[in-house]
C-alpha cells in the first residue's frame, strides 16, 4: 500500500506532525497479542467477577430488564452504534426517536424532549447552558447547586461550564433532613442568580421541596433545572408540575429504563423543556410531518440550530444522540407499560424501606436523614465505611456506596438502595451479613484494647 | 429585482436603517435578504434596553435553511423591539421594510448614520455578489 500512495514507510504519513509533538510510545501498553490470547486472558478474567448481590444505587440501578428488550434491541434493523444523519435515517429509526421522545415529555410532563444526549452528567451541564442562553433577565451566569445533587453530576458539569465563565453556588443542606432548605437556597441567590437546580429524589433518595423552590425560582425570574430518575416520576410528581408553573427543563440519566448496570455504560442523558425553550435545546429532534402526497412520515426537525448549519454559532456541539440504547429504553418503556414502570418504581420503594427498617435495628446503625425518602437511603455506621463495605464483600454483598470521600461530615456514611430485584431472603441476609461485620469489628476492637 | 427603497441606508449584511431624525433609527433586514433567506420561522429579538456597538449581532433570523445573525447597523441602545414578530415571523418575509421591521435603536453617535450605503451603493454591492 505504501508503494501504491508513493511514500518510503508508515512514518511519512506523519510528516504534518512536527517531531517533538510526537508520542514516541505510550506507557503500560503490553505487546502485541493474538486474537486467540486475548479472548484467553478476558475468559480468566471474566471468571475472577463474582456475582454479589447489589445494594447500590448512587446514580445506577439494578432492575429487571425483560429478556424481549434486548433481543429486539440488537436486531439487524436497530443494532448499529452510529446515529445516522437525516439522509440515511429510515422512517424506522426516526419513528423509534420520535416515540421516545413522546414518552418522555408523557413521563416527565414536559413540552418537548429531544432524541437524547450521552449520560444524565452531561445532560445537566447542557441544561445549564441552556438556561444560560435562555434567561435574558439574568446578568449573571449564576447557577444554583445544592450539594444534594450527584457528586459526580456537579463534577462534570462544572468541568464543562467553566470554561463559559458559569459559576455554580454551591447550596448547603439541611444535616437533619437531608434535603435543601428554601431559606439556604435564598442566600446563596444573592443579587441575582440565572438557575437553580433540583435533584428530586436528590442524591441521599430524599425527597426535596420541589414545588417551595420551583415557585420561588421563578419569582425571582430564575429558570428551574429539574434533575430527576426517570421511573420515580411514574410515581412522584414529574417536572412538569413542579410548583405553579413546572420545572423549565427536566434532565437526567436513562439507566434505569432498560439499560444494564454492564460496568457504568453505555447509559444516556435525557432533556425535556416547555415549549418556550425549544430553540435552546441542543441535540436532534424528531418530528412527524406530511410529505407532499399527504403521506405521515418523520424527519428531523428544527435543524437550523445545529451545528452543520449555524457553525460556531450553533446551540450546541452536540448533534447526535445515544441511538442503541435509546432504542432498547423505547422498547422497555413500551414492554412495561405506565401501570408496570410504576409498579416497579413502587416495589423498589417498598424494599428500600424493609431494608432500612431491618438494617436500622442492628445496634451501630442508624438512619443519617429525617425527610421521606424514595428507593435509597443514607445510613450512619459506627464503623469506618470502607471495613465494614469490604467484610460485606466477603458474603457476597456490595452493601452500598461509601459517602465518606464527597461528604466527609457525614462520619461513617452509606448510601443503601433495594431495587425490586431484591428479594426478602436477601434483604435478611444483608441484615444479618451486617450484624455480625459489626460484632466481630466490635469484638476486634475490645481485643486491641484489651 | 429587490425592491431598495431610495431613502433608507443600508449595510454590507443586509440591514437597512431608517433615520427617524429623532436620535433613532429603524432596523430592519433587507428584501434581498428575505429572498436569500427564504421563509422565515423564528425571530429571536434582543431585550430592550440592551446597549451595543455597531456590527455586534443582536437579533437571529432563522428560515427553513438558514439561522443567520442581523447586525447592529450602528451603535446604541435597543429601545424598541417588533415583538409581533414573535407569532408571525413571515411579516419579514411578506413586508420587510414596513411591518417587518425589528428593532429601533437610540444612536449612541449620530454620526454614525452617515458610514452606511445609500441605495445605489446597496445595489453596486449585492450586483457584486
Amino acid at each position: 500500500m505504501l508503494q501504491v500512495i508513493g511514500i518510503p514507510d508508515t512514518d511519512a504519513l506523519f510528516d504534518e506532525i512536527p517531531p517533538h509533538l510526537r508520542v514516541a510510545g505510550l506507557d503500560g501498553i503490553p505487546e502485541t497479542m493474538s486474537e486467540m490470547e486475548v479472548s484467553q486472558l478476558m475468559h480468566r478474567r471474566a471468571a475472577e467477577n463474582k456475582q454479589a448481590v447489589c445494594f447500590i444505587g448512587a446514580g445506577a440501578y439494578e432492575h429487571h430488564i425483560p429478556a424481549a428488550v434486548w433481543q429486539l434491541a440488537t436486531r439487524g434493523e436497530y443494532y448499529t452504534a452510529y446515529t445516522p444523519y437525516q439522509a440515511e435515517a429510515s422512517q424506522g429509526t426516526l419513528q423509534l426517536t420520535y416515540e421516545y421522545q413522546s414518552m418522555m415529555t408523557a413521563l416527565t410532563d414536559m413540552d418537548v424532549s429531544n432524541a437524547s444526549l450521552y449520560d444524565g452528567a452531561s445532560a445537566l451541564a447542557e441544561a445549564m447552558l441552556m438556561a444560560v442562553r435562555a434567561n435574558r433577565k439574568s446578568k449573571s451566569r449564576r447557577i444554583l447547586m445544592p450539594r444534594t445533587v450527584h457528586p459526580a453530576y456537579r463534577k462534570t458539569a462544572d468541568t464543562i461550564v467553566s470554561g463559559q465563565n458559569i459559576e455554580l453556588v454551591e447550596v448547603e443542606y439541611d444535616r437533619n433532613t437531608g434535603t435543601v432548605q428554601l431559606d439556604a437556597i435564598q442566600q446563596a441567590a444573592g443579587q441575582d442568580a440565572t438557575a437553580v437546580v433540583i435533584q428530586q429524589p436528590s442524591f441521599f433518595g430524599t425527597l426535596e421541596d420541589v414545588d417551595a423552590i420551583t415557585d420561588w425560582a421563578h419569582r425571582n425570574n430564575m429558570l428551574v433545572i429539574a434533575i430527576t430518575n426517570p421511573l420515580t416520576i411514574t410515581v412522584l410528581k414529574p417536572p412538569g408540575q413542579w410548583g405553579s408553573q413546572g420545572a423549565d427543563i427536566a434532565c437526567g440519566d436513562g439507566q434505569p429504563l432498560g439499560a444494564p448496570l454492564s460496568s457504568g455504560g453505555p447509559y444516556f442523558g435525557f432533556l425535556c423543556s416547555t415549549q418556550a425553550l425549544v430553540r435552546q435545546m441542543p441535540g436532534r429532534i424528531v418530528g412527524r410531518t406530511i410529505d407532499v402526497d399527504g403521506n405521515e412520515g418523520f424527519v428531523l426537525t428544527l435543524q437550523a440550530r445545529e451545528q452543520h448549519i449555524r457553525r460556531s454559532k450553533a446551540t450546541s456541539n452536540i448533534c447526535t444522540n445515544q441511538g442503541l440504547v435509546v432504542t432498547a429504553s423505547t422498547i422497555h418503556m413500551a414492554i412495561m407499560g405506565p401501570q408496570g414502570l410504576e409498579n416497579s418504581a413502587a416495589a423498589c420503594h417498598a424494599n428500600t424501606r424493609e431494608l432500612v427498617a431491618q438494617l436500622s435495628t442492628i445496634p451501630g446503625v442508624s438512619q443519617a436523614f429525617s425527610s421521606p425518602m424514595f428507593h435509597e437511603a443514607v445510613l450512619t455506621l459506627d464503623r469506618p465505611a470502607d471495613e465494614v463495605l469490604s467484610a460485606l464483600a466477603e458474603y457476597n454483598i456490595l452493601g452500598g456506596y461509601d459517602l465518606g470521600a464527597e461528604y466527609p461530615e457525614l462520619g461513617h456514611a452509606i448510601l443503601v438502595c433495594a431495587t425490586e430485584l431484591r428479594t426478602e431472603e436477601e434483604i435478611t441476609a444483608y441484615r444479618s451479613a451486617l450484624q455480625t461485620v459489626l460484632e466481630q469489628e466490635q469484638e476486634t476492637r475490645q481485643k486491641e484494647i484489651a | 429585482m429587490s425592491e431598495i427603497p431610495s431613502e433608507l441606508r443600508y449595510t454590507k449584511s443586509h440591514e437597512w436603517v431608517r433615520n427617524e431624525d429623532d436620535g433613532t433609527v429603524t432596523v430592519g433586514i433587507t428584501d434581498h435578504a428575505q429572498e436569500l433567506l427564504g421563509d422565515l420561522v423564528y425571530v429571536e429579538l434582543p431585550e430592550v434596553g440592551t446597549e451595543m456597538a455597531a456590527e455586534d449581532a443582536v437579533c437571529v433570523v432563522e428560515s427553513v435553511k438558514a439561522a443567520s445573525d442581523v447586525y447592529m447597523p450602528v451603535s446604541g441602545e435597543v429601545v424598541v423591539v417588533n415583538s409581533d414578530l414573535a407569532d408571525a415571523p413571515e411579516t419579514i418575509n411578506d413586508s420587510p421594510y414596513d411591518d417587518g421591521w425589528l428593532i429601533k435603536i437610540k444612536l449612541s453617535n449620530p454620526d454614525e448614520i452617515n458610514d452606511l450605503m445609500d441605495a445605489d451603493s446597496y445595489e453596486a454591492e449585492i450586483e457584486e455578489d
